[in-house]
């Protein structure tokens, strides 16, 4: 599973921080970091955090 | 045997993230999407934002702006029959009544209708009255929206204000009435609330507040106190109704919407359920009143939950744990984000714990709401992410004696 993000319309909104806290976090400076590969286990937690984002920023691939 | 049939009345986000939930759990269902706008289901809440300004100021064609608005499914089409452009009549024994006439068969109802805007009960002024829901309100209200045209929002909610907002970038002047002592007060509390209303007058917003509209004449809003406000157009933004008029006589509470359990089945009925911003649950992070909560975060939340227990019923089951979903709302205005966590609607009191209200907009801030010495919101206003999500982990905290009792 490969996860991205359109940073072009991200707002920072940090739904999918809550969805998928595993894949998703702020660095200090508030800006969005994630696994950009991370195991099929989460899936359902990245899909959660790709329907939660008011945005849909997020891909998965 | 055949899956269960369900029919899901309502094809905007709550509709469409039930449908998808339904699929992936019980990919046997036979499920109807039924909706009352012949668009596809798409996203609302640029259309007080992003999506009217472009209509307005023609930076994109109204095909590229509802491109943008609409939402991505991972529904293949042969997985529903959409049924767009048809409202829901009424609930049959067997099924539903649609406008077209047709019946539509199912033994699963969900009611993922929505809401309608509040209508001023006065006449006058028709042809330049306007209110936001759809996009074709947005197609409608843009086209109307020029720089120096004097424009009336009556309710200062989140919807008008940030409606308010748009149309100050847009060049227009502004005028805000509302019968509150301050915008977006029930939701936001006094000393929150009057930070966003100095945020709207450096920002040239005309805020008349503690008054309402009374009249209507020839170019004119008469107030309550006999001001005058001339005006060349008027949006209407006084909060929302739910559509539940085609459920009377199923037997479910629909006193404020459509009351529900943490199933989401609606109470006084078996295969009712409902989802999105109709649903009235209980939340046991607060307590135990049952509430709609018409923030985005809400339909997908429901439903999924909506899937897992129909799923579960079907297999003559119950879904499992509680439900207990953290609520969270955001709102633009004037270039800064208005970021909220859990329900600061409750709170007694306020307390900020970072930055100074009186630099809201140009500094970032961060307030606590508590309940009865518990933390029952967050509300950041254009603060750093990080440390929002941070102070949120706080109230789930907080909630847990509660939730366990």
């Amino acid at each position: 599973m490969k996860i991205d993000v359109d940073l072009t319309i991200c707002l920072l909104h940090g739904q999918c921080v809550i969805a998928a806290p595993e894949v998703f976090s702020f660095a200090d400076d508030g800006s969005l970091v994630w696994v950009t590969d991370p195991d099929e286990g989460l899936r359902a937690d990245a899909e959660a955090a790709a329907d939660a984002c008011p945005e849909q920023a997020i891909i998965i691939s | 045997m055949s899956g269960p049939s369900i029919i899901i009345v309502g094809a905007s986000l709550a509709g469409l993230r039930t449908a998808e939930a339904i699929v992936a759990l019980r990919p046997d269902a036979r499920v109807t999407l039924v909706g009352a706008e012949s668009h596809p289901p798409y996203n609302r809440p640029p259309l007080s934002k992003e999506a009217i300004q472009a209509l307005a100021d023609g930076s994109a064609p109204p095909d590229a702006v509802f491109e943008k608005l609409l939402l991505r499914s991972r529904l293949n089409p042969e997985d529903v029959n959409l049924r767009l452009g048809r409202a829901v009549t009424g609930v049959e024994s067997d099924g539903v009544r649609l406008s077209d006439g047709s019946l539509v068969r199912g033994e699963w109802i969900i009611a993922a209708t929505g809401l309608r805007p509040r209508r001023l009960p006065i006449p006058g002024m028709e042809s330049v009255r306007h209110v936001l829901r759809s996009f074709d309100d947005a197609q409608g209200l843009a086209a109307e929206l020029q720089p120096g045209k004097r424009l009336l929002i009556v309710g200062a909610g989140f919807i008008g204000c940030e409606i308010a907002a748009t149309a100050r970038k847009l060049g227009l002047s502004v005028t805000l009435v509302d019968p509150t002592p301050q915008p977006m007060l029930k939701a936001l509390g006094a000393r929150v609330a009057a930070a966003m209303a100095q945020l709207h007058r450096a920002n040239g917003v005309h805020l008349i507040l503690g008054r309402f509209v009374e009249s209507f004449t020839d170019g004119s809003a008469i107030l309550d106190d006999g001001q005058r406000i001339e005006t060349d157009l008027v949006v209407e933004a006084m909060g929302s109704r739910p559509n539940t008029e085609w459920l009377s006589g199923t037997g479910a509470d629909l006193e404020d919407g459509v009351l529900v359990d943490g199933r989401m089945v609606a109470a006084g009925t078996e295969n009712l359920l409902a989802v999105g911003d109709v649903a009235r649950f209980p939340n046991p992070i607060f307590d135990t009143v049952p509430r709609r909560v018409e923030h985005w975060s809400i339909p997908g939340v429901t439903a999924k939950r909506a899937a897992e227990s129909i799923a579960a019923l079907t297999d003559g089951k119950e879904p499992d744990a509680a439900f207990a979903p953290m609520p969270s709302f955001w709102s633009d205005q004037y270039g800064m984000r208005l970021q909220a966590f859990g329900a600061p609607t409750l709170a007694e009191t306020q307390t900020v714990i970072e930055g100074d209200l009186s630099r809201v907009g140009t500094e970032p801030v961060i307030v606590e709401y508590a309940r009865d010495d518990r933390i029952v919101g967050i509300v950041g206003l254009g603060a750093n992410p990080a440390s929002l999500a941070k102070h949120r982990s706080r109230i789930a905290d907080a909630s847990t004696p509660f939730a366990a009792v």
